[in-house]
């Protein structure tokens, strides 16, 4: 049941087929026999599952029941779950239970998602691979020798697993849609503001976002619509009315018009790749929707220009954990910068230090202007040129990811080259738009492949709508890895 | 060798806290005096994943602060993040304005003391102001060597108030302070409580010799809570700079601190190792946009401001500059003297100014009172005043009715009068009888005056008004006196 789409399981849920504690249980079966392979959680709540589980079905019994309710779910483990261990995917939180759940988390409680455990991620969010996690890489379930992507790869293996149906991430820059190409399943990032920020560890706070990832575009539809909403305590979220995510589900590919960006399809991509969006992109014209060639000229300053940003926030964001008053503490040191020192040097990796150091440089006297003010300036024209694109198309289709999944260690001693597996995503973060991943075929050793929809600000019904229509013609969403 | 005429150099950057009710971007309360820790929440202590809403309340005390100088209120201002690394700072940054403070500009005009009695007018312009939050507390006794670290502070909103170097004495810089502290005070936006540190100064203070355009390196004297230690930290550091000065040194810009105890201000850090404190804007909020509309309502409720008010007591009621400022040192006061007007009459303004600032002045200081609490009443004081306007009673006897009426004996002036039967005589025929009983019994003065004393002649009024129980009239009882003796 847990490998079915959540139209099923909750028609299920409805007619007593199954029970929300069959379905918790049979989540947590799963993960006990295929995390060892992935690594795909840090924590694994099973009590607090199947309370959730019990009080889904008297709310079920009781006919009160949202669409969620009763539904098996993980959080990535940025979001901060009241009594749950919250990592970060960081020795630093190693030991840390938060007092408090993130509105996210709230949320979902309150839809009734029964939430089985904390999902593996690149330490803060920083990484494409998810090998820079605290606790060990994720291992993608396709195959278990290459990475799942990054920094949301817990999530996304354990959905392409089949441990759950459904799972939160987060996207500063492609977090989302590159482990969900990579894993082969979908993956939206919506539109800044549109996800509450609070409760969501920060990495870079003016570029992350909370998203959804799932089987199809369906189920992401429904989560999305479950975690979306305006949320007084987070200033930049958006104030706007609930929106209903499946309402454009249904919406025929007719008249549609994809851009396509040039820069996306001149060099970088591998060839696998570029067959299977091309195949995917003709699909899509098959189904009715018309393409345009649009241009981005501006988007290859997307990673110096986030390269910048990024860091800069992070250097900041990330000063709280300095083992005063929760976190690692260095168990020895002489004074107060020895401990500071010590503390931070031992609590956080390498990839989470080397931004650190970058964004304290960027921010200096001396260099800001160069550097900050610049990659802001950059970023307007990042944004300008989507706008540009949108005055001749709906939406935007290209690669999610250079290539299909690469070896763990491969490239976990080239930063550069690891930075370079985000091109094609980043610039959405820094425009703030919405985009997902869905998968649109196979690639070099089996490897999913999946295509990238970029849409104009609170576009999101209308990608999710093409994507879903793409999946109702196409069954590469429905493609499970061996095993799992 | 030549004494140099030396200039002295003086701006302040003064640390006022807002009276809100709650923190400036979280919802714990700002009340002083509690359990420590009680109250810092979730953001104040800055758990992971926490975010910052900014408190109205602090913008709009910011607007009436802007007005209320002549600034500008930014249309469009932002906050910035100072990061440094401190165990009560517990984001390891500080969330403040940086480049786009939300006020501009704006003045103060002060009168300062001359030292001789007197005092000359001053006119301070200010730099900006901005919002920023205020950091906890560190501990450092009665944890056995270690640091206890108080949060309740932490996020306590903060306007600080920048001048330009504008003053040239202490004595300018406490008047400034004054100034500024009375204003905060009379348009409600900060308690002014020097001692738990609502209010709080640093000053920055160079020299120069008198004539040089450029300003000397200026040092900074951090976190001086009373005007006394402000003046003697000034003071203390402007000799300390000549003197170096003079004897061949240079002075290297640093932050200073002023020890109460020896009344020294000592280097706690050099510029050398200055913090680089990474400014940049703090992604968490967004631009403060204040509209010219939410301006507007703030100003159309803002009380008259003390300099109008003052301005309007010297022109209404004839009042010196120095006594229409000292009646509008706070709004308790001008609020009082006002009402002792509205009753006594414009006529007697000048007398009520005087027995405001005098008499019950000195009265409720000693009694160490706010004038909101005075035992006598504005009416009370009217009344009083109206009884020595229609020369009931003379200026002594009144001082005795006053003290009445601070004791509670008596409901008015005018009962206390009649009930001690202290009005005063002016019935000539009464007044006369008493001269002669006098003139009687001091041959001795009366034979004193006569070869030409003159001390002789006031010694002999006093016995008459000693006589008259102070209740005749000393115009009249002059007069008839030397017409008796001439």
């Amino acid at each position: 049941m847990i490998d079915s789409s959540l139209k099923d399981i909750a028609a299920a849920l409805r007619a007593k087929t199954v029970s929300a504690v069959e379905l918790a249980t049979d989540s947590l079966a799963r993960i006990e026999a295929g995390n060892p392979k992935v690594n795909a959680f840090i924590t694994v709540d099973k009590e607090g599952a199947l309370a959730a589980a019990r009080d889904a079905d008297a709310r079920l019994a009781t006919g009160s029941a949202a669409p969620l309710t009763g539904i098996p779910m993980a959080h990535k483990d940025v979001f901060c779950t009241e009594g749950v261990l919250t990592t970060c995917g960081s020795k630093m939180l190693a030991n840390f239970t938060s007092p408090y759940d993130a509105h996210v988390v709230t949320l979902l409680k309150q839809a009734g998602a029964v939430m089985v455990g904390k999902t593996n991620m690149d330490e803060f969010a920083m990484g494409s691979s998810n090998e820079n996690s605290h606790f060990g890489p994720t291992r993608n379930p396709w195959n278990t020798d290459t990475v799942p992507g990054g920094s949301s790869g817990g999530s996304a293996a354990a959905v392409a697993a089949r441990l759950v149906p459904i799972a939160t991430g987060t996207d500063t820059g492609g977090s989302i849609r590159q482990p969900a190409s990579l894993c082969g399943i979908t993956g939206i990032k919506p539109t800044y503001g549109t996800v509450s920020r609070y409760g969501m560890i920060a990495y870079a706070s003016s570029l992350d976002q909370g998203g959804a990832f799932g089987y199809s575009a369906e189920d992401c539809a429904l989560l999305l619509s479950a975690m979306a909403g305006h949320d007084p305590r987070d200033s930049t979220s958006l104030e706007r009315e609930a929106e209903d995510y499946s309402a454009a589900l249904d919406k025929p590919l007719a008249g549609l018009r994809v851009g396509l960006p040039k820069e996306f399809f001149a060099e970088g991509m591998s060839d696998d790749v570029r067959a299977a969006v091309e195949a995917a992109i003709a699909e899509y014209r098959r189904l009715g929707a018309t393409t345009v060639e649009v241009s981005l000229p501006n988007a290859r300053l997307a990673i110096p220009a986030y390269y910048v940003i990024a860091p800069a926030e992070a250097s900041s964001n990330l000063s709280r954990f300095d083992g005063v008053r929760f976190g690692h503490r260095a168990a020895e040191y002489t004074d107060l910068m020895d401990m500071y020192c010590k503390s931070r040097a031992q609590g956080f990796g390498a990839e989470v230090k080397r931004r650190i150091l970058m964004g304290t440089y960027v921010l200096s006297h001396g260099y800001y202007d160069a550097y900050y003010i610049k990659a802001q300036k950059l970023r307007r024209l990042i944004a300008n040129d989507f706008q540009a694109a949108f005055a001749q198309c709906d939406l935007i289709a290209g690669p999610v990811s250079p290539t299909v999944a690469f070896g763990i260690g491969e490239k976990s001693d080239d930063p550069v080259q690891m930075y370079l597996s985000d091109i094609y995503t980043i610039a959405v973060n820094l425009a703030g738009l919405p985009a997902l991943s869905h998968p649109a075929g196979f690639g070099a050793g089996g490897l999913p492949v999946g295509l990238q929809l970029i849409g104009n600000y609170f576009g999101e019904a209308r990608l999710l709508g093409a994507a879903h229509q793409f999946q109702r013609a196409t069954d590469w969403h429905t493609r499970k890895p061996a095993g799992f | 060798m030549s004494r140099t005429d030396w200039e002295v150099v003086i701006g302040l950057e003064i640390h006022t806290q807002l009276n809100t009710q709650s923190k400036i971007f979280s919802g714990a309360s700002i009340a002083f005096g509690a359990e420590p820790n009680a109250q810092a929440c979730a953001v104040d202590i800055a758990l992971p994943g926490v975010l910052p809403v900014l408190n109205k309340g602090a913008v709009e005390r910011a607007i009436r602060f802007g007005l209320a100088i002549g600034g500008t209120v930014a249309p469009k201002s932002i906050f910035a993040r100072k990061n440094y690394f401190y165990p009560d700072l517990p984001k390891g940054y500080q969330i403040s304005q940086y480049e786009l403070p939300v006020v501009l500009g704006g003045k103060i005009n002060l009168l300062v003391p001359d030292g001789k009695g007197g005092h000359y007018e001053k006119l301070v312009n200010l730099t900006r102001a901005h919002l920023e939050e205020d950091a906890g507390k560190s501990l450092h006794e009665d944890f056995h060597g270690m640091t206890g670290i108080d949060l309740n502070r932490a996020g306590t909103p903060l306007l600080e108030i920048v001048s330009e170097p504008d003053m040239r004495s202490s004595a300018e810089a406490v008047a400034y302070a004054k100034a500024l502290h009375a204003l905060v005070r009379w348009i409600d936006i900060c308690d002014g409580n020097m001692q738990e540190g609502s209010f709080r100064c640093d000053a920055n203070v160079s020299v120069r010799p008198r004539g040089q355009a450029e300003f000397g390196t200026r040092r900074e004297i951090k976190n001086l809570n009373s005007f006394r230690f402000l003046q003697q930290a000034i003071d203390y550091e402007i000799q300390w700079q000549i003197d170096l000065i003079e004897d061949g040194g240079k002075v290297q810009q640093a932050t200073v601190l002023f020890n109460p105890d020896t009344g020294e201000t000592r280097a706690m850090r050099s510029k050398e190792d200055a913090h680089d404190y990474r400014y940049f804007p703090d992604p968490d909020l967004l631009p403060l946009v204040i509209s010219s509309d939410w301006i507007e309502r703030v100003r159309s409720e803002l009380p008259e401001l003390p300099a109008a008010l003052s301005a309007r007591f010297e022109g209404d009621y004839g009042l010196s500059a120095y006594d229409a400022t000292t009646l509008t040192a706070s709004r308790e006061t001008a609020q009082f003297y006002l009402d002792t007007v509205a009753t006594a009459g414009t006529a007697n303004a000048k007398a009520c100014a005087n027995w405001v600032m005098g008499e019950l002045a000195a009265r409720l200081n000693k009694a160490e009172l706010d004038i909101t609490a005075s035992p006598v009443s504005a009416t009370q004081l009217a009344g009083l005043v109206q009884r020595i306007a229609d020369n009931t009673i003379s200026n002594a006897i009144a001082k005795k009715v006053f003290e009445a009426l601070w004791n509670k004996e008596g409901e008015s002036a005018d009962a206390i009068i009649e009930a001690q039967g202290l009005k005063q005589v002016t019935d000539t025929g009464a007044i006369e009888a008493i001269i002669d009983e006098v003139l009687a019994a001091n041959q001795k003065s009366v034979e004193e005056f006569r070869a030409g004393k003159e001390k002789a002649f006031n010694a002999l009024v006093g016995q008459c008004m000693k006589a008259s129980k102070g209740k005749a009239n000393p115009a009249q009882v002059n007069e008839l006196l030397k017409k008796k003796l001439g």
